[in-house]
């Protein structure tokens, strides 16, 4: 416990304690609040806007895709599938930053070679609007790790589903629509709003795959601290860097409580 | 345990139990025969009791009976209507798994509910009869308590409330005793066999528990390789088994070699009617079945076999003579067998007029059992 109760510390702790002190901070090393009146408005709430929006979006969909290919996974029979795909998720799961970036724009940048296949055959994504260095583009990407990290959270709780309750919604005299509607979707909803919301935080905070697929062009709010913080365009203002990183360690904060209220209800039911 | 309250006032007008048939039932996985060829008739408000070893059939025969297996041929029939191809929802059959397998998310009141509900019976309604359920289980003041908050046996006795909210006419129970510590198995035993005698609903038990299928069943079918090997009363099941693994896997005997002399063997020096069997006198050397209380001891210093074991059962004490290198057990009084010390002498006879011949088993084991 004590050395975990050390790592943590100095893992979370000492940085959280450095962000707060420094967001509260003038460039002058004078206590202020300019700081975070600074970053509640302007292109820094636009920044929060686009970033949780964005992690609603790539929280929501792979959620669902993710629930949906675990569950097929689930109720395989081939155990070579089954542990096919819980290695090929881990592995995805952890596969981002500047490797994906280079790999979805090899594959599906304006000269990729999906999009060069697509183009002889008069589909060209390009030509129909799409735009892979976009705020969509952006959430086309985070699917890439989101789906298989969502596969990996709900799979247990898939497999904590017991086959004998639907037998015996059967014998109760339920229709699969009955068993789903009372037992399996109640008994499910809340590891399916923590996978999410996991998938939120996730989201929420990536920065190395948006940063180097768009350039700092969609603004984000981890893309944003981390130009505050090089000082590469906006010298001088790395406090206001550490007051973004308050806002996001209070959403993230909220996103960790709710997602620890839901595993609650959903350990205690799975017990 | 709460005293039930009258069956015909909780769940209304009783149900009358099914006469349920299968027949000739044959079920394979693969190369396995789970059910070969298969057939029990029961009837209406009897209590059945499948038992058996692992493997032997009797779940398969259960979950077919409910609707959860499909057969590869046979029939089964409730009330002379063929329902082998109606699904488990439409069978109106009761059943407790072993598992409990209560909704996790449901407390134990919306649990019993549930299948009210999915008939569409109105929300006051359906309340009522749970929680008198509930009531008839002695649970009424758990109404509010989820499945996680009980102990193992309020659990089963939730789900036996439950799958008796239906009123179904066939009650199907798959080893519901078995999950729970010895006491909650006694008090629970009691009180499923009191609630089926009170609803007189069709019921068919199983279990790999002799003790169990005795006690609470009016008759007891002994499966073995997916077919059934005797079926009749506990008492006759335990005293007149008509062949060797029945008289082998209920209740205790030893097999002593004998050999065969115009219908009757030679045991113990004494001359033994040998007992009719369902299956014929087997050709070739032949065993003795018999029962530990089929058999008498008396201490002797001048006879050849000798004490091995002991093993105290309360009001009777097991005994193993050991007689010509077979172990022979036997039940004697407690305050008797006092005075038996191990290795001491003992004259070995049988009390029993007839005994059961099987064909010769390889093995003796000398187990205190």
């Amino acid at each position: 416990m004590a050395p975990f109760s050390i790592y943590s510390f100095l893992g979370l702790g000492v940085p959280i304690i450095a962000v707060i002190y420094y967001a509260f901070q003038s460039e002058q090393g004078k206590p202020t609040l300019s700081n975070i009146a600074l970053v509640t408005h302007g292109s820094y709430l636009l920044g929060f806007e686009n970033s949780i929006v964005l992690a609603l979006i790539t929280s929501i969909v792979p959620g669902i895709l993710g629930l949906i290919l675990a569950y097929a996974i689930a109720t395989s029979r081939s155990a070579t599938l089954k542990r096919l795909v819980a290695t090929a998720s881990g592995v995805l799961a952890n596969f981002g930053g500047i490797n994906l970036t280079f790999m979805f724009i090899a594959t599906l940048g304006s000269t990729g070679i999906l999009t060069a296949w697509l183009s002889a055959i008069h589909l060209n994504p390009w030509n129909f609007g799409f735009n892979l260095y976009s705020f969509y583009g952006v959430a086309l990407v985070y699917l890439y790790f989101q789906v298989p990290l969502m596969v990996l959270v709900i799979t247990p709780a898939l497999g904590g589903l017991r086959p004998s309750w639907r037998e015996a919604a059967e014998n109760m005299g339920a229709s699969s629509w009955g068993y789903w509607r009372y037992v399996g979707v109640p008994v499910l909803m809340p590891s399916v709003l923590g996978g999410m919301l996991l998938l939120f935080g996730s989201g929420f905070a990536a920065y190395a795959t948006a940063e180097t697929l768009t350039a700092g062009t969609v603004t984000l709010a981890p893309i944003q601290i981390g130009s505050l913080l090089a000082g590469n365009q906006l010298a001088g203002q790395e406090n206001v860097g550490y007051a973004v990183g308050l806002g996001m360690f209070v959403v993230l904060a909220v996103t960790m409580i709710l997602y620890g209220l839901v595993r609650r209800r959903a350990s205690k039911w799975l017990r | 345990m709460t005293e039930l309250v009258d069956a015909t006032r909780t769940t209304g007008a009783a149900p009358a139990g099914a006469r349920v048939s299968l027949e000739g039932l044959v079920r394979t996985y693969g190369t396995t025969r789970a059910l070969d060829g298969f057939s029990l008739a029961i009837e209406p408000g009897e209590f059945v009791a499948l038992l058996g070893p692992s493997g032997c059939g009797k779940t398969t025969a259960l979950r077919v009976l409910a609707g959860f297996e499909r057969l590869d041929s046979g029939r089964v029939t409730v009330d002379g209507r063929d329902v082998s191809k109606i699904s488990a929802q439409h069978r109106d059959m009761g059943m407790v798994f072993q598992s409990y397998s209560l909704f996790p998310n449901m407390n134990a009141l919306n649990n019993v509910a549930f299948g009210l509900r999915m008939r569409r019976q109105h929300a006051t309604q359906r309340r009522q009869k749970a929680g008198e359920l509930l009531e008839l289980v002695g649970l009424s003041d758990q109404a509010s308590k989820y499945p996680h908050q009980m102990s193992g046996g309020q659990q089963q006795r939730i789900a036996l409330a439950r799958a008796l909210a239906i009123e179904p006419r066939v009650l199907l129970l798959d080893e519901p005793l078995s999950a729970l510590d010895a006491k909650v198995r006694a008090e629970l035993r009691d009180q499923i066999r009191q609630l089926q005698q009170r609803l007189a609903i069709t019921t068919v038990f199983v279990t790999h528990d002799q003790e169990e299928a005795l006690s609470m069943a009016d008759r007891v079918c002994v499966m073995s390789a997916g077919r059934a090997e005797q079926t009749a009363t506990p008492a006759a099941l335990y005293s007149r088994p008509t062949t060797s693994f029945v008289a082998e896997f209920v209740g205790v005997s030893s097999r002593v070699p004998v050999e065969p002399v115009d219908g009757s063997v030679v045991l113990f020096g004494e001359r033994c009617r040998i007992r009719a069997s369902d299956t014929g006198l087997p050709n070739g050397p032949l065993d003795a079945l018999l029962r530990p209380e089929d058999v008498a001891i008396t201490l002797d210093e001048t006879a050849k076999p000798f004490v091995t074991h002991k093993s105290f059962l309360g009001a009777t004490t097991r005994v193993i003579a050991q007689v010509d290198g077979v172990a022979v057990r036997v039940d004697v009084r407690s305050d008797v067998a006092a005075d038996i010390e191990l290795g001491a002498r003992v004259r070995v006879s049988v009390v029993s007029r007839d005994v059961l011949v099987a064909e010769r088993s390889v093995t003796n084991p000398v187990s205190p059992q």
